[in-house]
């Protein structure tokens, strides 16, 4: 049986549940942002294995954010009734987004998502009530629960903590599952899974909408975290930035994205006095992966196994090839 | 609206349409050939605009001589950017788009470090007044972008039709093996698709650079509406952009004068959704075999 991925989440769980004690107040933001980007990234990952790399899937976060925002703000819903809705009518939303797109495949469907996922922020943008226009939404409130107040960092972070760990267990089992593996059927070869009886455009379909609910969760966390939320937010740079992380990482393993996030989140910390610089180097990267590295991190690391592992069938070979002659 | 507001509703549209027609053109021919997906085609466009407000606002050139030194410039960006994305990307489109969306970063940063990221640079208005036709004023510099545009697509049109190269071109485009097979060479052909593709985003920004504010960011607008045409086009139909982009010319502005321009925004993205479900291929798109 395959015991180090459950070994691994449990010395991550451990690490996670020590780490806010030893980190400043900075840092533990950090972690929360890190850990709502973990959300969102294998979000990503369920719709990057059907092949159907959306554009739109910080726009589907953004839903969720300003789902979020008016639920608390209107009918003043606590914290754990405003994230599931939030991902409902991020679900909902990337349904009604995603039947136009179905229509489309490759080059096609990236930039009819892209335009498609414009349209949502534009009407955000376009329509002051409610959404508040250009300038956004603010004074969301940061949640309270079993009046312990989220606006505190540590509570904060173990409220998303556990809604992360929830969230990735039921993407890994998903990822798993035979639904999981159809997603990976119609990549890999389209015309075959569709021969074999799979409705080709109700699984891509089906993972659209799950990436954009979980994309909702990540969103909603967001919201209550900023207490302001605003288009930009969700614009064309972030969703690069998205690209960006899951590229470094690898889609292939669920693993993959989340090794890309965390290196990449280390390099835009240690990149902070660049500011100005630092799109370019991480378009950089981004392009360096892609022809030098299209497997990601995760890739690098199955070659360093595969090398290791040839090593030692060498050794092992020339040591029974020893015995055989003596 | 009164006859004074239509007529200048569409020769603005006309205006509107004739960009558009030179952006999208190029962003379709290098997705016809060999499937160059390019997400910083809005970076070349602020590229021409950058490259006139060098020469004509900083060095004092005279204005067609600017605009006519950014059909070289950004012809040879997308050269380069074919050498060392495309080409080592071939055969992934995902990797070769995603890649360029990379490039569009670098771009934004290398001009925006150069000259500046705050205000916009102003670009003298070179051909000042306006012509006064039934009572409307349209600026002569908006004017001057039709027959360009015009003259643009016909050189385009007798080059792919008329020219060797331009056939070859077509062959690539249709079927790359059997073009291939005819002793067309792949390579050439995908540098030379992107020169056009460079070239004529450039020319578009360079007549844009007097009319539309120049940032490092001003791609990023343009190429929302440039994926609207190709897809409206049918994706790899050159003709099917230029009417694609005519009709979005037009909706654009009548809802901009109507409304406003994030409607008109919205209501092109709208329009997209629609035809993506009714007719998916495209308005002269041809369904694949």
């Amino acid at each position: 049986m395959n015991w180090k991925e459950p070994l691994l989440a449990v010395v991550l769980l451990v690490a996670a549940g020590v780490a806010p004690f030893t980190a400043s107040t900075y840092s533990v933001e950090v972690l929360i942002l890190f850990l709502i980007n973990l959300i969102l990234v294998s979000s990503y990952r369920i719709l990057t294995t059907t092949g159907d790399w959306s554009l739109s899937h910080v726009v589907m976060m953004g839903t969720g954010a300003y789902a979020t925002a008016l639920l608390s703000k209107w009918w003043d819903l606590p914290i754990f009734l405003t994230v599931p809705l939030a991902a409902v009518v991020a679900a909902v939303v990337g349904l009604i987004v995603v039947t136009p797109l179905l229509r489309t495949k490759g080059f096609g469907f990236f930039i009819a998502s892209f335009a498609l996922g414009e349209l949502i922020r534009l009407s955000w943008i376009k329509f002051r009530d409610p959404f508040g226009g250009a300038r956004g939404m603010i004074g969301i409130p940061s949640g309270e629960m079993w009046e312990i107040d989220f606006f505190e960092p540590i509570p904060y972070y173990f409220f998303v903590l556990v809604v992360a760990v929830a969230s990735l267990l039921f993407m890994y089992r998903l990822d798993h599952s035979r639904i999981g593996k159809t997603f990976k059927a119609i990549y890999t070869d389209e015309g075959l899974a569709e021969s074999l009886g799979i409705d080709v455009q109700r699984f891509r379909a089906m993972a659209f909408v799950t990436g954009a609910f979980f994309a909702g969760i990540a969103g909603s966390l967001l919201a209550h975290r900023l207490g302001a939320i605003d288009p930009k937010n969700f614009d064309v740079n972030t969703m690069v930035y998205l690209i960006i992380w899951i590229v470094v990482g690898g889609t292939s393993t669920f693993w993959g994205p989340l090794i890309g996030l965390t290196v990449m989140t280390i390099v835009f910390e240690w990149a902070r006095p660049l500011l100005e610089w630092r799109p370019l180097l991480f378009g950089g990267i981004l392009i360096f992966f892609l022809i030098f590295q299209p497997g990601g991190l995760e890739g690098v690391f199955a070659q360093v196994r595969d090398r290791l592992a040839a090593r030692r069938r060498g050794k092992a070979d020339r040591t029974s090839a020893g015995n055989q002659e003596s | 609206m009164d006859i004074a507001t239509l007529i200048q509703t569409i020769s603005n549209s006309i205006v509107a349409g004739s960009v558009y027609a030179i952006i999208a053109v190029g962003l379709a021919m290098a997705f016809g050939v060999m499937k160059m997906a390019n997400f910083a085609h809005g970076e070349f466009f602020m590229a021409g605009a950058y490259v006139v407000y060098v020469f004509y606002a900083l060095f004092g050139w005279p204005f067609p001589a600017a605009v006519l030194m950014a059909i070289p410039i950004v012809g040879a960006m997308g050269v380069a950017t074919e050498r060392l994305i495309f080409l080592p990307t071939r055969g992934n489109v995902l990797a070769g788009f995603m890649a360029t969306a990379g490039l569009a970063f670098i771009l934004q940063v290398l001009v925006g470090q150069t000259w500046g990221v705050g205000l916009m640079r102003s670009v003298p208005t070179p051909y000042m007044g306006a012509a006064d036709i039934l009572g409307a004023n349209i600026g002569w510099q908006r004017l001057l972008i039709i027959p360009t545009a015009f003259a643009m697509l016909g050189l385009l049109w007798f080059f792919l039709y008329h020219v060797k190269a331009g056939k070859a071109l077509r062959a690539c485009a249709q079927d790359p093996e059997t073009a291939r097979l005819q002793g067309i060479k792949i390579n050439r052909m995908t540098m030379l698709a992107m020169a056009i593709s460079g070239a004529s985003a450039g020319l578009a920004g360079a007549l844009m650079a007097p009319i539309h504010p120049v940032t490092p960011y001003m791609g990023h607008g343009v190429i929302l509406t440039a994926f609207i045409v190709v897809i409206l086009g049918g994706m790899e139909s050159i003709a099917g952009a230029v009417l694609a982009a005519v009709l979005l010319g037009f909706i654009h502005t009548f809802v901009t004068t109507v409304s406003d321009a994030i409607v008109a925004q919205m209501v092109g993205v709208a329009f997209m959704a629609i035809v993506l479900v009714v007719r998916p291929q495209g308005l002269l798109g041809r369904v694949k075999a």
